[in-house]
């Protein structure tokens, strides 16, 4: 298995779909030419042309628009918002239309629609460059949220997402970009809604996605120097949430704790919470913990914002604690 | 309010049309304003409930520009949209029995008379966001640049949504690409309750294609041929792939915004006006008078229209309602665990 960057597993899922079916398309600021603020696209408008990979004006509740309208005529668009913090001005696309359209019609129209966005903080950009917004679209019925946390995933779930017929939230931290990992060769699909055990444990169940994977799991070693066993969840996608294996691990376990990097109140983890307390309250020993961002605007300053995001450090705490 | 009529435009609708032609267009708008009055005896009976936006007085529109397209050409409508969808085709029965939010109607009664789809048809909905229709007009016409299609979009909006964010990038996006969308303000002077002249800097609004660069032209909107006469020449225009247009249909609505509004903010002598221009009774005179049609032909038309109307109805009132069972389904194309 080659070990590429979560960068190039995506641009090899695009560049894989756009070629085995050419309805798919690319659309965004700048996607074509500039290659993508993340450069995620980049070298795909001399492969494709620039019917194929779009670039569009600074407009994204249009964007979003056109994507879900050009969707209803049976194409299969693949919209990249240069960040989510820009895609709060699509959200009346997003959430009165998009997440819509196949109920209120009657199941007559489908929305086959991929909304990629990168998002997450760590970089010092400040309050309106920095969050992590997966739990608003996680509240609206009709939209699927998918949040990779590494390349083979990013890679998989990007191919099934346009594969499949729902409209899509497609959210990819930033500080992931480079990272690598090993990506299955040839054609690799990871459905939606299969959590992946990350690390197996029997002390602590610790669920999460997205960057903080990586900080659960620098935790869970420092926690294994001190004997303690813990279990690393990847969510990998939201809804449809794998709410079974979260419950199979709380049962060997007994404890739980939630690690995001949304804000902590009514973030997706409070949301697991939630659901893992009806599952299986009396297998629980302790309640369960929410390790997320800190409720305040993202501080530029670089202490600031350190202490404002979830940390290893936090997580081993807390394990310490519970255990 | 002076409406800068372009006689020309109607006159050589009058003589392109056919006398069948031109008795297809009354039956339309006859046939909008039976549906309009028959739903506000609905309504006021209990039957039909919820927001209900009618549509009578502006049958011009409708009737006259979705003529002039073809079966196939897209139509993406508003909440006031009973009147586009049965222009283009739809089944009244069926957009009656979604009115009465039943299992037969047109969207399976989940959507109400705010959200009529008619995939047959190419009726891409009514939305009931202001201005929310017009991006999703940009891309179902992108997708038809994209697959080298010849239809075009036919979008509906009401002065309201001028003002909106939505409007200006759709416009702008359209003209930049040269997308097949034909923009229509149907302007009856009144966003809710708030005048044109209290709500828009630039109270002639089909001014607002200039910037954009793309054609704009004012027509009236109560006269049905002007109507069909400026989006022949639109959708022509978009065919030939040189882009989009704005046409502002300048009409009136006969009734309140919707059916819990009784326009106190207007003068009867106003809505006195206006009704005197009823585009039905419009049609009517110059069919009897310049086309020499007998009258019993029109009458014929109208018991016609009625009978549909009067079967719609009961067709409606004698469907059944969506079992509680569904209730969740179709939040998803693809099922999984989580259902909502």
């Amino acid at each position: 298995m080659a070990k590429i960057s979560y960068r190039e597993a995506l641009n090899q899922a695009l560049v894989e779909e756009m070629t085995r079916d050419d309805r798919v398309f690319i659309m965004g600021e700048e996607v074509g030419y500039f290659g993508g603020a993340f450069k995620v696209t980049d070298g795909l408008l001399a492969t494709f042309g620039e019917k194929r990979v779009r670039d569009t004006p600074i407009s994204e509740l249009s964007i979003v628009g056109a994507g879900i309208g050009a969707a209803m005529a049976g194409l299969k668009p693949v919209v990249e918002l240069m960040t989510v913090n820009f895609g709060l001005l699509a959200m009346d696309q997003i959430v009165n239309h998009a997440a819509k359209i196949h109920y209120m019609f009657g199941g007559q129209a489908k929305v086959p629609i991929v909304i990629r966005a990168p998002q997450g903080g760590g970089h010092q950009l400040g309050a309106q460059h920095s969050q992590s917004l997966e739990s608003y679209f996680l509240h609206c019925p009709g939209l699927r949220v998918v949040i990779p946390a590494t390349a083979a995933d990013a890679k998989g779930l990007l191919k099934t997402a346009i594969r499949q017929e729902d409209p899509v939230i497609f959210l990819e931290h930033e500080s992931l970009y480079g990272m690598k990992s090993e990506v299955p060769e040839g054609e690799h699909l990871v459905p939606f809604g299969v959590a992946n055990v990350v690390r197996p444990g029997k002390d602590v169940t610790i669920i999460t996605y997205a960057k903080c994977l990586y900080d659960s799991m620098r935790a869970a070693e420092a926690l294994e120097n001190e004997g303690i066993d813990a279990e690393v969840i990847d969510l990998r996608t939201l809804n449809p949430l794998d709410l079974n294996k979260c419950v199979e691990s709380v049962k060997k376990t007994g404890k739980a704790i939630m690690v995001y990097e949304g804000w902590r109140t009514g973030g997706a983890g409070a949301e697991v919470a939630a659901q893992l307390y009806e599952a299986c309250f009396d297998d629980l020993d302790a309640p369960i913990e929410r390790i997320a961002t800190r409720d305040t605007p993202m501080p530029y300053n670089a202490k600031l914002e350190r202490a404002a995001l979830p940390s290893p450090s936090d997580i081993v705490k807390v394990a310490e604690r519970l255990v | 309010m002076a409406l800068e009529r372009d006689k020309l435009t109607a006159e050589r609708a009058l003589l392109t049309l056919g006398e069948s032609e031109l008795l297809e267009l009354y039956r339309r708008m006859t046939l909008i304003r039976r549906f309009e009055d028959r739903t506000a005896e609905m309504y006021a009976r209990g039957k039909i409930t919820g927001f209900c936006h009618l549509y009578a007085g502006e049958e011009a529109v409708a009737a006259g520009s979705i003529y002039a397209l073809y079966d196939k050409d897209y139509v993406v409508s508003t909440y006031r949209e009973h009147g586009h969808c049965l222009a283009k085709g739809a089944p009244p029965r069926n957009v009656m029995a979604e009115l009465f939010g039943k299992e037969t109607g047109i969207s399976k009664g989940r959507g109400g008379s705010m959200h009529l789809f008619d995939p047959n048809m190419r009726f891409m909905g009514g939305y009931a966001i202001v201005g929310g229709g017009l991006p999703l007009a940009v891309g179902l016409g992108l997708s038809i640049a994209y697959k080298e299609e010849p239809e075009v979009v036919c979008c509906f909006f009401g002065d309201g949504a001028l003002p909106q964010g939505a409007f200006h990038e759709s416009l702008n996006m359209a003209s930049l690409w040269k997308l097949p969308v034909i923009f229509i303000c149907e302007n009856n002077f009144y966003g809710m309750g708030t005048l044109v002249q209290n709500a828009i800097c630039q109270q002639e609004l089909y001014r607002f294609a200039e910037p954009y660069k793309m054609p704009g032209v004012r027509v009236d909107g109560m006269d049905v041929l002007e109507v069909y006469q400026a989006t022949l020449e639109a959708a022509a225009r978009a065919r030939e792939g040189d882009g989009p247009s704005l046409i502002e249909a300048v009409t009136y609505r006969f009734r309140g915004h919707s059916m819990s509004d009784p326009a106190e903010y207007r003068s009867k002598r106003e809505e006195r006006i206006w009704q005197e221009r009823d585009p039905i009774k419009n049609l009517r005179r110059r069919l009897l008078r310049e086309r020499r049609v007998p009258e019993s032909r029109l009458e014929a038309i109208e018991l016609e229209v009625n009978a549909v109307i009067d079967e719609a109805v009961r067709f409606a009132d004698e469907s059944p309602e969506p079992p509680i069972s569904e209730l969740t389904k179709n939040v998803y194309v693809e099922q999984s665990e989580r259902q909502g």
